[in-house]
């Protein structure tokens, strides 16, 4: 199973390198960040064993530490990018 | 013994998410200067090495593999196996750094590196134009980019090192048959860092050698 996950990966890195060289406009650095937390998951819920974990502490560190981090980003941003001066 | 495996594993777990923010703070500043010079950080990501950044990639993926494998060999009592699984996630991790290591001598060839030699080519600003007037400042806006690169790229590096020399020490423990099926939790945390520091690089791939690869002006 696990060589499956690591095709996977490997794939996925491919897609994202190739289709960088399509011009999607904006939506390039979406698409890759898609693709990049799609390989995260994938090696968090299998690689790391937390799809076969019994414990919820676990996934509420995972999230707890998620959350913050996207508590940092968002706010950071909500003030950056509501600035009229550049 | 259940009870202090869940123990040892939560506890590296919260180290994790303290990595993530330690990461998770550089990623921020990222964030916010991609946003305010989006062409100066274009230039700049078109000037890495993107098969040596796509290589490494799937350097560190291999790596994750060779780890997850080691800890399933130790769980059915293959200790030659775990041994050589293990011994190949430190050889893919110290190829993943020899290539970075190429990577950033091309980067001070070409006068990459933030400083006093910093200098951008012609060929390095194809496809974007900017005022002779402005090219001072350009020049300045870019070297963010590439602070950001060495910084990021050498925090990260640094826990590759750290990690291979975890690894070492894993290696030989388990070599010496500490670890089976009764006992692998060493195993399976320094696989968790592992496994996080190879997260880190798939979100350090795209975020600096994949902005506006494909620019046709």
């Amino acid at each position: 199973m696990y060589w499956g996950i690591w095709l996977l990966l490997i794939v996925m890195t491919v897609v994202t390198a190739f289709i960088a060289n399509v011009d999607l406009g904006r939506f390039n650095t979406v698409v890759a960040l898609v693709i990049a937390t799609f390989k995260a998951s994938v090696v968090v819920l299998f690689f790391m064993h937390v799809k076969y974990t019994s414990e919820k502490l676990t996934k509420v560190v995972i999230i707890s530490a998620i959350f913050f981090l996207v508590i940092l980003l968002s706010l950071s941003m909500a003030d950056y990018g509501t600035r009229l001066m550049h | 013994m259940e009870q202090q495996k869940h123990a040892a594993s939560l506890g590296m777990w919260l180290f994790l998410a303290t990595e993530l923010m330690f990461f998770g703070g550089m990623f921020c500043a990222y964030l916010i200067y991609r946003y305010s010079y989006p062409v100066e950080f274009g230039v700049g990501s078109r000037t890495l090495n993107l098969p040596l950044g796509a290589a490494n990639t799937a350097v560190l993926i291999c790596s994750s593999l060779t780890v997850a494998l080691a800890i399933r060999a130790a769980q059915m009592a293959k200790r030659t196996l775990m041994v050589v699984l293990l011994l190949l996630t430190m050889v893919f991790g110290l190829t993943f750094l020899v290539i970075k290591g190429f990577e950033w001598a091309e980067k001070y060839e070409k006068h990459h590196i933030p400083g006093a030699s910093f200098q951008l080519s012609a060929e390095d600003m194809k496809g974007v134009s900017v005022d002779p007037e402005n090219m001072q400042d350009f020049q300045q806006r870019t070297q963010t980019f590439y602070s950001l690169y060495f910084a990021m790229t050498g925090l990260h590096a640094l826990h590759m090192i750290i990690g291979v020399g975890l690894f070492l020490y894993l290696t030989y423990a388990g070599w010496k048959g500490q670890y089976g099926p009764g006992y692998y939790t060493p195993l399976e945390n320094g696989g968790l860092y592992w496994h996080f520091v190879d997260i880190v690089w798939i979100y350090l791939f795209p975020l600096l050698y994949l902005i506006d690869r494909n620019l046709q002006k």
